[in-house]
């Protein structure tokens, strides 16, 4: 494989059942293509935060997945509130979920932290009132 | 190491879907899902009390050998189905995860 894929989602903010529909796409195409498994774990993890993130946060939003030789790049793009404290929602234990989603097992403040913890590079673009952009790389090393 | 099946047969769970026939390596127990995902092992026998479809979100995503739905929780309609499409093991118990812990401790150990 030389040449760059792409895969587009888009995260369906209504639908908290079918969170994770995205992530489990990519972790198939990626096992396809024949990624390692400790790969597919970084980036499924990663993905899958990120796209609960988005339902329970920000109403959905797009999820950019280009995967290339030697690297998978993933943007993850909302409309949301935004985040205020972006030091204090990348701490483990930290969350504003409602209890509504409290009560489906999520909001153990553990999204962001899991997501810096399995990519190789991360980084957060937020602006309250306009939104939150996501990016994630994980290498194939 | 013994496969989820021998599991499910040893402990007597109730077996709400079959699944894949996948290796246990080991055992998880947790709830918070957020937690699990980044923490459970692959291969690993996930005993929670969650029953939403969330949890099969997460048990594809981290390749568990199966789910174990303790305390006597049944697994609502949408996990069910999720996970008869994604074909994961999906089991019942009504012990707690402590006491299931223990008893996959010694299968596991034994090696049956």
């Amino acid at each position: 494989m030389n040449e760059t894929l792409k895969y587009v989602y888009e995260v369906d903010g209504s639908d908290f059942m079918s969170a994770g529909v995205a992530s489990a796409d990519v972790k198939k195409n990626l096992k396809m293509l024949g990624f390692s498994g400790d790969l597919i774990k970084k980036v499924s993890i990663a993905m899958y935060e990120g796209e609960i993130n988005m339902v329970i946060h920000a109403n959905g939003g797009i999820a950019t997945v280009e995967v290339s030789d030697d690297c998978v790049s993933i943007v993850l793009a909302d409309k949301g509130p935004g985040i205020e404290d972006i030091e204090l929602a990348m701490s483990e234990g930290y969350s504003t979920a409602p209890d509504r989603i409290r009560a489906l097992g999520f909001g153990a403040g553990m999204g962001l932290p899991n997501m810096k913890k399995y990519c190789d590079e991360f980084k957060i673009e937020t602006e309250l009132g306009v939104g939150t952009t996501v990016y994630m790389k994980v290498y194939n090393s | 190491m013994i496969s989820n099946e021998a599991l499910a047969t040893s402990l007597g769970l109730e077996i709400f879907n079959k699944g894949e026939e996948k290796n246990v390596e080991c055992g998880y127990c947790g709830d918070l899902l957020s937690w699990v995902m980044g923490k459970a092992e692959s291969g690993c026998a996930w005993m929670t009390v969650m029953n939403n479809v969330n949890v099969a979100a997460v048990a594809v995503l981290r390749d568990v050998a199966c789910i174990v739905l303790v305390e006597g929780v049944k697994p609502d309609e949408n996990l069910l189905s999720r996970a008869q499409i994604e074909d994961i093991a999906l089991y019942g118990s009504s012990e707690d995860s402590y006491t299931l812990s223990v008893k996959i401790d010694k299968l596991l150990k034994s090696g049956i």
